[in-house]
């Protein structure tokens, strides 16, 4: 009997955990000893040089570009995107729900099932300095000064890539706010009534200390999501990381090391580095946010 | 009470309005329409450049130049035909369904396996092994990028549709593991024994009782899969540099960084046009279990 269960447990495990390992986890393993190479191009052969990649990379100033970029997103890309959300879950969730929230919520998050790829090229469109819609909606409505190269300029480059994360990612902090919302018991509410609270005194008070697991975790996505960044801006930046590096992520500055210039030592230790950083700042994330889980 | 005084309404509010002073109620009355206005506004700006590509799929280069805002003068279903053939959305098309399709049953195989097993047996490192599993969800893919490319090239499957499914199947591993697991320990244990008892083999359970009853949970899965290795993009761009077997994000995302916007750009739309609509199909006839999908994923 109990040879039997084992070897149907391995049976059933033999053949996952080889793909699993193959593509997955010897990856990830791989990457950190090619990190200490000084691997470039086809050439098979390679010597391990210490810490000589990183060193290398401490001074290079694209590197640090692309980090300022990163950090600059991280900070800014969750306060915009967690607060229109958190804003739109509470209008929605008005008196107990508006008329046709379910309808706003299947349209609000309809960008974030499209690919990132297919968000990239159809915002291309939208950004097209002479045919583009937002050019043409401004000169629509008599703002033709406000009309730009967008992607073009270095000054509105960064901004405008900025503008379709956070068009992209509302509708899906908006499902995850209200689900959470939706949990709240109602009495909590009619107390909140009956002491004579506000609806603002009511969101800050109840909702959002009741929810705050759920902003918290939201945040966490956000800051993997803003060390990514790679499908938009490597469709949306003109150039590789556009103009003057106004677009540049680390992400895609490993990518173009790598597949582009064949460095895969040096890009390798770019992705270490962004790994630690990601670690880090998960950890901060969740250390910063964390409060007493508030039982109901 | 506060119920009582309010206006009589079919749907009782979970808040009901205030019964305080009348400012209060016209103030909240106006918080309501102005949080609606606002409701609406990005409604709008999330509809509007959808609904707008999708017009100009319809129009001629010239119309889309000259009129950008106005319904196409004729419906041009020719410029669909000329992207499906011409610029080889077509081809790109039925790639990534090859290799979605096999991606997701793939998965869906190897990760109810993984997760029968880790959900129903205890036996030495069953935790370490699903947290080796669920521990995939949380690393960059970025930090694996190289060495990934080159265990697949090592293997001989690079520009292969198998090298794809693979990668692809291993790397949806980690989310349907840690959700699947999670399904099969919610169901009975009765059954299951039942089946032994009733002299079924530990395969047989699992065929004819536990992966039947498993349905509901195999389909969430597998619709957030798709979704996800549709929309794939960074892993084709690196493992799949033959134009032949481009999948469609990543060809139409070719077409229009290298053509720019100067050559066809009713075409173009057309190709954008055909890669929304699966998914559009898809999200709204399942946009429950997406929903719930993807935000137990997030509330992990």
């Amino acid at each position: 009997m109990h040879h039997g269960k084992y070897r149907f447990i391995v049976g059933l495990l033999l053949v996952p955990l080889a793909v699993y390992a193959v593509f997955v986890i010897s990856p990830y393993v791989q990457a950190f000893p090619i990190a200490f190479t000084n691997w470039e191009g086809l050439s098979a052969s390679y010597d391990y040089i210490g810490f000589g990649n990183f060193v290398t990379l401490f001074h290079d100033s694209v590197f640090w570009v692309a980090l300022r970029h990163n950090l600059f997103l991280l900070v800014s890309l969750p306060i915009i995107i967690v607060t229109l959300s958190l804003f739109f879950s509470a209008a929605l969730n008005y008196r107990g729900g508006v008329p046709g929230a379910r309808i706003y919520k299947v349209v609000y998050f309809f960008p974030g099932v499209l690919s990132i790829a297919i968000v990239g090229v159809l915002w291309q469109f939208v950004f097209e300095p002479r045919n583009g819609l937002l050019n043409g909606f401004l000169r629509a409505i008599g703002l033709d000064s406000l009309a730009r190269l967008w992607l073009g300029d270095g000054k509105t480059a960064l901004g405008s890539i900025m503008a379709v994360v956070v068009w992209g990612g509302v509708g899906f902090y908006v499902v995850l706010f209200t689900a959470a919302m939706a949990a709240i018991p109602k009495e909590l509410y009619e107390a909140a009534l009956l002491d004579g609270a506000g609806a603002m005194q009511t969101f800050f008070r109840v909702t959002l200390p009741l929810i705050w697991n759920t902003v918290q975790t939201a945040l966490a996505f956000q800051v993997i999501g803003a060390l990514d960044m790679f499908a938009l801006v490597k469709i949306l930046s003109v150039g590789p990381g556009g103009p003057d590096d106004a677009t540049q992520v680390i992400s895609l500055y490993m990518y173009t090391n790598a597949f582009s210039y064949g460095k895969f030592g040096y890009a390798s230790a770019i992705g270490v580095t962004l790994f630690l950083i990601n670690m880090i700042l998960t950890l901060l994330t969740f250390r910063l946010t964390r409060r007493e889980r508030v039982e109901y | 009470m506060a119920l009582l005084t309010s206006p009589s309404r079919s749907t009782a509010p979970a808040v009901p309005p205030s019964p305080g002073p009348v400012r209060s109620a016209v103030g909240s009355r106006v918080l309501g329409g102005v949080s609606q206005g606002f409701l609406l506004v990005w409604g709008a700006m999330v509809v509007f450049p959808l609904l707008w590509a999708v017009l100009s799929s319809f129009k001629s280069d010239q119309d889309i130049f000259t009129s950008p805002w106005s319904m196409p003068s004729r419906w041009r279903w020719d410029n669909f035909s000329r992207a499906w053939n011409e610029s080889h959305i077509g081809s790109y098309f039925f790639n990534s369904v090859v290799v979605v399709c096999c991606g997701v049953v793939l998965t869906l195989l190897l990760s109810s396996a993984v997760a029968y097993v880790l959900a129903r047996f205890e036996f030495p490192g069953s935790r370490v092994l699903y947290y080796v599993f669920v521990a995939g969800m949380v690393f960059p893919g970025f930090l694996a990028l190289v060495p990934l490319f080159f265990v697949v090239q090592n293997l001989g499957l690079l520009n292969t549709y198998l090298g794809l499914i693979l990668v692809y199947a291993a790397h949806g591993m980690s989310f349907s593991v840690f959700f699947l697991t999670a399904f099969f320990k919610t169901q009975s244990k009765e059954l299951a024994e039942a089946g032994l008892v009733d002299g079924c083999s530990h395969w047989g359970v699992l065929f004819r009782i536990m992966l039947p009853l498993a349905r509901p949970g195999l389909v969430s899965i597998g619709i957030f899969q798709f979704l996800g290795m549709w929309n794939e993009y960074l892993l084709p761009l690196v493992l799949n540099t033959d134009e032949k077997r481009y999948l469609v994000t990543q060809g139409l995302a070719n077409i229009a960084v290298t053509q720019g916007y100067h050559s066809d750009f009713s075409g173009l739309f057309a190709g954008l046009t055909i890669s929304i609509i699966p998914v559009l199909a898809v999200y709204l006839g399942f946009h429950r279990q997406i929903s719930a999908g993807m935000t137990a994923g997030a509330l992990k």
